[in-house]
């Protein structure tokens, strides 16, 4: 793949945003997301109120419609939830800690299923067995049910959610890492490296692993829009997060409660921005797919 | 083969006994059910009797040997809130389930093999990349949310169907079923929606990618050759071919379907075995909890085995490699 870049003179970073920029979708797509971790990451100065600070929480501005203007003369333009935080700035924090959680665990399934399907590739015989076996297995079961299982077994918290869904996702890399790692290392530069006498881990992590680079990127997208909406329905389910670092998750949760009462705003817009959020991703991922394939890319 | 067989059948008891250990003690090593079921000024010789009654008092691996022993006879203890057992509770509750998990897989073939044979005819075209974008759109839209959205809008706004529960229930050849009665089929009808939506993404997807990999192929072009409409190449040769590899993967996926159920029936409080699981987590039910667990890993176990020993027997190279 990446010989093919490179008889192109190409790297991959200009390879991806020529892709990016060829589709009109897919440059929106990275556009929203791009929007969404800034506003993320700059919350508490973009948002109007600090929701978790109680003195800038007005009681009585309780469960107000979008664009009414609370007591204070501040216009909520998002409406306010049964505490009277105002649901815009709510939501932006809402998304930082969903953000958050969704990375890291990204990243470190990553880390840990990279080096699993290095170990696989390059060990062989049974501990590849036994890695594959157990991928497998974790591959065989779905998502929401081994995660609720760690969750029942060790309990609530953002340390847990995130070892749940490390726990679930690393599998998929590991599957990937070693496919490609050994393809990789059947190749003549692998086999030159060899031949000069470079110690195998050295071939694998300084020669082998970049070539597995494309397929982790694809898979490290679409994982980290996993990662987000399986928080976030755990944390609706009420095993996820606690609720005082509330996601988007449990921002819907505590929405869905008055919903059937009328009291929409509260649940429809952080959903909305849950949606626009996994969608975005989930169509770059989809486009890096398009883009980074060898069997596509023509 | 009657090697082979005989290793994936070991190799499932052993996970099966790994799985029963960890959620065991995982479960058994936090909360304190005693917290939950007895009034908070409770004496002391009252918790000591309720704890002896529940066999709290014993120490652990006891504990856990006492579990593996009656587990294997199908008694995983009772139930400490609906004091039954622990099985019993949730076999009860498993038919409600099923229902909507086959009602979906229904739902999701007949809405999304048309889409992808829509999408896969006309590669490239609008019509296929408005398909593939709404499929993606399917995956995304997180489950639990999008099943509030058909509340709000079918329920609440258009006040068209029932928003939670079963509603009445009929007997059919001796099964109770919601499709039985009029009632029943509507409370059914946006449950099973909510649960179908990320399937229908994904058969639309596997019918797209089978329909555009079997139209360059020969037995395609000589169909057309003998002068047969595209209509009838389509939906007999085409479609048949491309059926078995969605309907294994929706077999597959029924396991994932059951488990996904827990957030379904949470939402629309549907009386099934998620929303028991969920009930359970919350009130420390330890006893359904563990059950629970172990009757789906069970379950899906058994459907892995299936599929595994079905392909081998399919495919003979799957037996060399494994």
């Amino acid at each position: 793949m990446t010989s093919i870049a490179l008889l192109k003179g190409e790297g991959m970073v200009p390879r991806i945003a020529r892709g990016m920029l060829g589709s009109p979708k897919a440059s929106i797509a990275f556009i929203v997301c791009l929007v969404l971790i800034l506003a993320a990451v700059f919350a508490p100065m973009i948002a109007p109120q600090n929701p978790y600070d109680l003195n800038e929480i007005d009681f009585f501005d309780a469960k107000l419609p979008p664009m009414s203007v609370g007591y204070n003369g501040m216009t909520y333009i998002l409406g306010t939830d049964g505490q009277g935080r105002d649901m815009f700035s709510a939501m932006l924090y809402g998304l930082r800690t969903s953000l958050a959680v969704g990375v890291t665990a990204g990243v470190l399934a990553m880390v840990v299923g990279t080096a699993m399907g290095l170990l696989a590739a390059y060990r062989g015989g049974a501990i590849d067995s036994v890695i594959m076996r157990f991928v497998d297995l974790m591959l065989g079961f779905p998502t929401i049910l081994v995660a609720l299982m760690i969750l029942v077994v060790f309990g609530q918290g953002v340390d847990k959610v995130i070892l749940a869904l490390v726990f679930v996702q690393w599998a998929y890399f590991a599957r990937a890492v070693r496919a490609t790692a050994l393809v990789e290392s059947g190749k003549e530069y692998a086999e030159a490296a060899r031949c000069l006498g470079i110690p195998a881990w050295r071939i694998m992590f300084a020669h082998i692993l970049p070539n597995c680079l494309p397929p982790l990127i694809v898979i490290g997208t679409i994982q980290v829009a996993s990662a987000i909406a399986a928080e976030a329905t755990l944390s609706f389910l009420g095993i996820g997060l606690p609720i005082t670092q509330p996601s988007l998750g449990l921002l819907i949760s505590n929405g869905y409660q008055v919903m059937l009462a009328g009291l929409y705003w509260m649940s429809v817009y952080p959903g909305l921005l849950l949606l626009v959020l996994v969608f975005s991703v989930n169509i770059v991922g989809d486009r890096l797919r398009e883009i980074l394939n060898p069997r596509l890319a023509q | 083969m009657t090697v082979f067989i005989l290793r994936r059948v070991l190799q499932a008891i052993l996970v099966l006994a790994i799985t029963s250990l960890i959620v065991f003690l995982g479960v058994y090593a936090i909360g304190d059910p005693l917290e939950i079921l007895l009034p908070a000024d409770a004496s002391m010789a009252e918790r000591a009797q309720v704890a002896a009654s529940l066999h709290l008092d014993q120490p652990l691996p006891l504990q856990y040997l006492n579990f593996v022993t009656s587990a294997l006879q199908g008694d995983f203890g009772r139930s400490f809130v609906y004091n039954r057992p622990a099985l019993e509770v949730i076999f009860e509750r498993l038919p409600a389930t099923l229902e909507l998990v086959t009602t979906s897989l229904v739902l999701s073939l007949v809405i999304g093999l048309p889409l992808g044979l829509w999408a896969g005819m006309k590669p490239g075209t609008l019509t296929d990349e408005s398909v593939m974008t709404g499929s993606i759109l399917g995956f995304s839209l997180p489950n639990f949310w999008q099943g509030m959205m058909l509340i709000m809008i079918f329920s609440v706004w258009l006040g068209w169907l029932p928003s939670t529960g079963r509603g009445d229930t009929g007997t059919v050849l001796g099964l109770r079923t919601s499709y039985a009665t009029w009632d029943g089929f509507v409370h059914l009808l946006l449950p099973a929606l909510n649960l179908a939506m990320a399937q229908i993404a994904l058969v639309i997807r596997l019918t797209r990618t089978g329909v555009q990999e079997t139209m360059p192929l020969d037995f395609v072009k000589y169909a057309r050759a003998r002068g047969l409409s595209e209509r009838r190449i389509l939906f007999v040769h085409v479609l048949k071919t491309i059926l078995i590899p969605i309907v294994t993967v929706l077999g597959i996926e029924f396991g994932s379907l059951i488990a996904f159920a827990v957030v379904t029936e949470t939402i629309f409080a549907w009386p099934g075995v998620g929303k028991l699981i969920i009930d359970s987590i919350n009130m420390l039910d330890r006893p359904v909890v563990v059950a629970y667990i172990l009757v789906i890993v069970t379950m899906f176990i058994l459907i892995n085995l299936i599929v595994d020993v079905l392909y081998s027997l399919l495919d003979p190279r799957i037996r060399s490699r494994a």
